[in-house]
């Protein structure tokens, strides 16, 4: 599988995220500074974790005005799958391939630790080597993770399959106590309407490596290193 | 050349800019005339105690610096020791207390970039932030607002630039209601052969400046850093300097790129005292001169003085000195990063700083005179008094139940989960040990092997007793290495002390001096690198004595690092080292004895045996490279129920245990005796038998269980979950509070 990984002003999670792709696929992906307008061959596009821009301003707005995500978009367009971790989730929504926004955290804190999310379906490239309603933990590591769309987005969104992860408790309920940030409906990734742009808060790609901690990541990348082999 | 019309020496100007009289004097005959504002300036930060070390110099000599596996000690940046596979470790720790103080979360944001500087400077790429800090009284008013203050500014800057802050201590103290401190560390690590230092060489190389532009903030943060606290001191503010994490990502993200080339002769970060320290230290340390035109400078506003661009304190920049020619492939990764690179200067061989603006001369100094000949002083002082030592018979005995909890809960020892949860511990993905162990652990990208990294200091053993403390403190942080399965290799330590002209603190600095000497004699633990703050203290009131020990080891395979959960019930509890139950300093003496006649007296804190420490440290190192440990954890704050009560919460299994000893009950459970570890072990026997065939105590003292309960002789003390009630709601109650 080929893939490329983009780098913004600020981006700081791509080892993370090149390592967990290695792990799964073999082949460390290509690195892609913003400021270029075209991306190579490949099978799969990373929007990394980090701070892009600083956060100044909004968070990835800046970000999803640089020249790549043209080519991004066009990409998309043709079903390319593309990721956006956390920083990479909030520019593809500024960007406008995911719906919604993400917010401060409820809490107006920087908040790091483990949590658990509910696969809400496993019927995409993303999430079918989990089953759904399946309970994974992963980390969070962010300050604007409280995601946010009016409420017939979300009903959209919820009819058409879009919802990726729940923030849950470790048995799956969904709950308001497990709701790290303040999402609305404790949602901690979304699909676009086809599916093949998945964004998400969590770090899949931290959940990776059993030294780490945790391998409830992997799957995620297993399953998309296949679905390119 | 412009100068200040020449005043005689009976003259002097009125505000000497911190300078004493007869250091005026002294710039005077180094010059030969009367200094102009800006050389003024210029003397004034270099010879400040935050830069000249004039009055710990003496001191600090005494420490030792040398080992097969040190690269560079002190006097560079930062410390860097060899790791094996061709890599080296890079690490320092820093204050940045006075600025915390008046601005707590630009202070400790800004103190978080400058760590980072020392060491990417060297070459390293940071892998590792680490913090110490100490704070007043939890119910004196400003403490709450420190606290979340400085926790923001290190998670704000940290977390931005992408290293990840894996772990530190917090301790609270009414003698830090006046002084908080804020003390950072970054681990870094760099091919052992590409390490970038310091010295100017080759006259006519292009002096060039990186990084952000300069402003007017920050000035004069140095002098500032090097006086005492007043009731004035809010007025500072303008002194403390204003970070941009985002600036520092694409600086270490430029800075390493050059390096990767060939381009780059010496690196320094401008830090304290900015553009004139990193020129006068790059100029002195190659015995050669510097020409600085300043209207070359980057700078944030128009019309900026000679003084203010010398003495500017602006964050995130550098000064590089190029290879004659290669200023293009600076300029073309700078311009990539968007950031400022401009050449204004050159290295020459007259040994002077020159500096102009609007072609004027506005300084020419001798940088060797002005370094060598920069004032030392050996201030007076008197050794702290022997305590008397408190006798366990005198300390009421609690229920031992009821002191658990309360201690558990205590500002001391509660959980620092609300601090660490607004760190990102995990990025660059590294993390193997998180926050709330023994000492951290990261990986070393590209390798099996991990650094194990520790701050520690325990500032009221100090106070009772500066060498005893001092040792205490190199001592606490190699037993905490060794818990995690770690060779420990070297520190850097961060003195903290109150004001050096008054003799009972220099006292303290020389006694704790004397204590970290011994502890890395006999440990064979230099110090490799350190920062010294002095003049911590308001109004009168000095800060407890705290040399903060950083402490760096190395795991050779990262995934047997050890932690300190119980893994499953049914191990065996051991408990190594000898306990005979010392409560004189103890947090149950503190916490539980306050309104007892005990509590008005000062004691002997806990000896420190070094052999004892050394023998026992190497027996557990050992136990757990063999891997007949299961879980491990050093005895320190609190004593063995303490310890004891942190291993089952983090493995959520109880333990039953009986003692029937001669020490009195609550000095066996309480006292904080020394190189100690509890582990726990399959296979009792085998520890046993090495203990005896090392000469070290080990005693054992009953099972973990799979009942949630922490049960004493027969009887159950408290439940797990009432425990972690207690231990986890003190932090985030307190911040919550109106």
């Amino acid at each position: 599988m080929k893939s490329a990984v983009i780098l913004f002003p600020g981006s700081n999670r791509e080892p993370d995220v090149v390592d967990a792709i290695e792990r799964s696929t073999g082949r460390k992906p290509a690195i892609v500074w913003h400021r270029e307008t075209e991306l190579p061959d490949v099978d799969l596009i990373v929007l990394p974790g980090g701070f892009s821009y600083g956060d100044y301003l909004r968070t990835g707005a800046i970000a999803a005005r640089s020249p790549i995500m043209n080519e991004i978009r066009r990409r998309a367009e043709r079903g390319t799958p593309v990721i956006g971790i956390c920083n990479g989730f909030q520019i593809l929504c500024e960007a406008g391939l995911l719906p919604g926004v993400l917010l401060p955290n409820a809490s107006l804190k920087f908040i790091c630790k483990d949590v658990y999310l509910r696969v809400e379906t496993s019927q995409s490239l993303f999430t079918n080597r989990y089953a759904t309603g399946q309970v994974i933990r992963v980390p969070v590591a962010h300050h604007d993770g409280n995601y946010f769309a009016d409420d017939a987005t979300l009903d959209r969104m919820e009819q058409r399959g879009q919802i990726a992860f729940r923030y849950c408790d470790p048995d799956g309920n969904v709950t308001p106590e497990a709701n790290c940030n303040g999402s609305a409906r404790n949602i901690a990734g979304v699909f676009n309407e086809t599916k093949n742009v998945l964004g998400l808060m969590p770090h899949p790609e931290d959940a990776t490596d059993p030294v780490l901690g945790s391998v409830d990541g992997r799957p995620l990348f297993d399953a998309l290193a296949e679905a390119m082999a | 050349m412009s100068r200040t019309s020449p005043t005689p020496k009976a003259r002097r100007p009125d505000d000497l800019m911190g300078l004493t009289p007869e250091e005026y004097d002294r710039a005077i005959a180094i010059l030969g005339r009367e200094p102009t504002l800006t050389e003024l300036g210029i003397f004034s930060v270099m010879w400040s105690e935050h830069c000249s070390y004039k009055s710990s110099k003496k001191w600090l000599k005494q420490l030792p610096t040398k080992a097969p596996w040190v690269i560079c000690g002190p006097g560079e940046n930062a410390g860097v020791i060899d790791i094996g596979d061709g890599l080296a470790a890079v690490f320092k720790m820093e204050s940045h207390n006075h600025p915390s103080f008046i601005e707590p979360y630009q202070g400790a944001a800004t103190g978080v970039g400058g760590i980072l500087r020392d060491v990417f400077t060297m070459g390293a790429r940071p892998i590792a932030n680490m913090n110490a800090l100490r704070f007043g009284d939890p119910s004196h008013p400003k403490t709450r607002h420190l606290v979340a203050g400085v926790v923001a500014g290190i998670g704000g800057y940290g977390n931005c630039v992408g290293v990840p802050t894996v772990g530190g201590e917090t301790n609270f103290d009414p003698s830090y209601n006046g002084n908080c401190l804020v003390n950072a560390m970054t681990v870094g690590i760099a091919p052992a052969d590409r390490i970038f230092y310091s010295a100017a060489a080759g006259p006519g190389n292009p002096v060039v400046y990186v990084g952000a532009k300069t402003g007017r903030d920050g000035i004069h943060g140095a002098t500032m850093a090097s006086a005492e606290f007043d009731e004035k001191s809010e007025e500072k503010r303008p002194t403390v300097q204003v970070g941009d994490p985002f600036t520092e990502k694409l600086l270490i993200e430029a800075c390493l790129e050059l390096m990767a080339t060939d381009a780059i002769v010496a690196i320094q970060d401008m830090g304290a005292a900015g553009l004139t320290s990193s020129s006068v230290e790059m100029a002195g340390k190659g015995g050669l001169g510097i020409e600085l035109d300043l209207d070359r400078v980057p700078t944030r506003e128009a019309g900026m003085t000679a003084y203010e661009i010398m003495l500017s304190e602006s964050q995130e920049r550098m000064l590089m000195i190029l290879k004659p020619g290669r200023e293009d492939v600076a300029a073309r990764i700078f311009a990539k990063y968007e950031l400022d690179c401009a050449v204004i200067g050159k290295v020459t061989t007259t040994g002077r700083l020159v500096v102009k603006k609007n072609g004027k001369v506005e300084a020419d100094m001798p940088v060797g005179p002005m370094v060598t000949q920069s004032p030392e002083y050996d201030r007076p002082w008197v050794r702290t008094p022997a305590r008397p030592v408190l006798e366990a018979d005198a300390v009421p005995a609690h229920d031992p139940g009821q002191a658990l909890k309360t201690l558990m809960a205590s500002p001391d020892l509660c959980s620092r989960r609300w601090i660490w949860e607004q760190y990102d511990y995990l990025v660059r993905g590294h993390t193997v040990q998180r926050p709330g162990g023994d000492a951290a652990v990261v990986r070393v990208p590209g390798t099996h092997k991990g650094l194990a990294i520790t701050t520690d200091c325990t500032p009221r053993y100090c106070y009772a007793d500066p060498e005893t403390g001092g040792a205490q403190a190199v001592a606490e942080t190699w037993r905490n290495l060794t818990a995690v399965g770690a060779r420990p290799l070297a520190i850097t330590d961060n003195m903290n002390f109150g004001n050096p002209e008054r003799p009972e603190i220099m006292g303290q600095f020389v006694g704790c001096i004397e204590g970290m000497r011994k502890a890395c004699l006999a440990l064979d633990y230099p110090v490799v690198s350190g920062n010294v703050s002095l003049y911590n203290e308001t109004q009168g009131q000095a800060i407890l004595p705290t040399p903060t020990i950083g402490g760096v080891g190395v795991v050779d395979d990262v995934t047997k690092t050890m932690g300190l959960a119980f893994q499953r019930p049914g191990d065996t509890i051991i408990l190594i080292g000898e306990t005979r139950g010392w409560l004189g300093q103890s947090l149950y003496f503190r916490e539980l004895c306050r309104d007892h006649a005990v509590a008005r007296e000062v004691w002997a804190p806990p000896p420190v045996d070094l052999a004892a420490e050394r023998r026992n440290g190497d027996l557990v190192r050992a136990l757990i490279g063999a891997g007949m440990v299961s879980a491990c954890h050093d005895l320190s704050d609190g004593g063995l129920l303490v310890g004891l009560a942190e291993m089952a919460l983090a493995g959520g299994f109880g333990f039953a245990i009986d003692i029937a000893d001669a020490v009195p009950l609550h000095a066996f459970l309480f006292g904080e005796d020394q190189g100690r570890y509890v582990v726990t072990s399959a296979d009792a026997d085998t520890v046993l038998d090495r203990a005896r065939a090392a000469g070290v105590p080990a005693t054992v003292l009953g099972r973990t269980t799979a009942e949630p309960r922490l049960t004493l002789n027969g009887a159950v003390l408290i439940s797990v979950e009432e425990l972690r009630a207690a231990h986890e709601s003190w932090l985030p109650a307190f911040m919550a509070a109106p």
